[in-house]
């Protein structure tokens, strides 16, 4: 163990001449042309006109990540749905696959059961036990922003056009996108009539009759 | 109540009835309201309905947002008993003439 550095409160070990080299601060001076290197102090803030009233800390942003939806483990590609709520209620749609946002992307197929390439909440859907072999269909090309609505553009409005009602009425839908409901369901409809009966059941809506009980069903 | 719904109507609710309110002999408590679900007679079967959407259906003389039709929804909480009646909290407490009444009880949030 080194000696210790002090003998006494206030009397070290070393003498003055001895810790000026030990420390080697000669070298850094020698290093520097003779003078010790001074910082160069950061220039004075002006001070602030205004001080606010209390000394608050400012909220650091969260860094918290949103897991990715899990997916029932019910509901695998090519798993038929039936949709719960909306427009399409009841109707048996086929499931394709997961989008980034955790929604489903679902097709009826739109010859079958007018259910267009849309998305839905899992929790919007009950997973059947029937599933259609869609190997053979790409999906690569949909995705959320496939959906994003069309941002209108808002021209400036004289006095007179004011009081206009929009013109914007009618949402056609752009030909690409009916060019992909077909050629997706191209391939989607051949493996469904593969498939005995399995059109009519997906042209069939599902329903709630008299003494059913949910609670005792399988799907 | 959806416009233009020509064509087959799907039931996919459940219906159930109004019991009243939860309460004592003497007390009652109008923010949970009971509920009688159809074909549902014991505390187990109510596990698949619990955290199901409700929603109660009422007619008013006057319109709003174009129908004479308005609803007060809420979610099946929890059993009440061992016998299949429900608990359920609504968005606002329904009224009292509810009681005896229809209430449609929701496949979704589904976990099928």
């Amino acid at each position: 163990m080194a000696p210790p550095s002090k003998l006494s409160l206030g009397i070290k070990r070393a003498s003055r001449s001895h810790t000026y080299h030990r420390r080697g601060l000669w070298a850094i001076k020698a290093k520097h042309g003779g003078a010790f290197p001074k910082a160069e102090k950061p220039a004075a803030a002006a001070e602030p006109k205004f001080y606010p009233a209390d000394d608050v800390k400012p909220r650091a942003p969260s860094t918290r990540k949103a897991n990715p939806t899990k997916l029932r483990s019910s509901i695998t590609p090519g798993t038929v749905l039936i949709l719960l709520a909306g427009r399409f209620m009841g109707k048996r749609v086929v499931f394709l696959k997961q989008l980034k946002s955790g929604l489903l992307l679902i097709t009826g197929p739109f010859k079958i059961n007018g259910v267009p390439i849309r998305r839905v909440n899992q929790a919007y859907a009950i997973a059947t036990s029937t599933k259609v072999d869609i190997s053979c269909v790409k999906v690569d090309k949909f995705d959320d922003k496939y959906f994003a609505r069309d941002k209108k553009t808002k021209a400036k409005k004289t006095e007179g056009e004011l009081f206009e009602t929009d013109k914007e009425g009618t949402k056609n839908l752009p030909d690409f996108k009916k060019d992909d409901q077909k050629s997706l369901d191209a391939e989607l409809i051949k493996a469904i009539e593969a498939v005995p009966d399995l059109k009519t059941y997906l042209g069939a809506r599902f329903s709630l009759r008299d003494g059913d009980k949910p609670h005792e069903m399988t799907f | 109540m959806v416009k233009g719904r020509t064509g087959q109507r799907v039931r996919l609710y459940v219906r159930g009835t109004i019991l009243g309110f939860k309460r004592s002999k003497s007390n009652q408590y109008e923010n949970t309201s009971l509920v009688q679900i159809e074909g549902v007679n014991t505390k187990e079967e109510v596990a698949w309905y619990a955290g199901k959407r409700m929603a109660y259906v009422y007619k008013t003389k006057t319109k709003s947002s174009g129908t004479h039709y308005r609803c007060i929804w809420g979610k099946v909480t929890r059993p009440h008993g061992n016998s299949g009646v429900v608990r359920a909290k609504f968005k606002s407490n329904l009224p009292a003439e509810s009681m005896g009444r229809k209430v449609r009880v929701f496949m979704y949030p589904s976990s099928i």
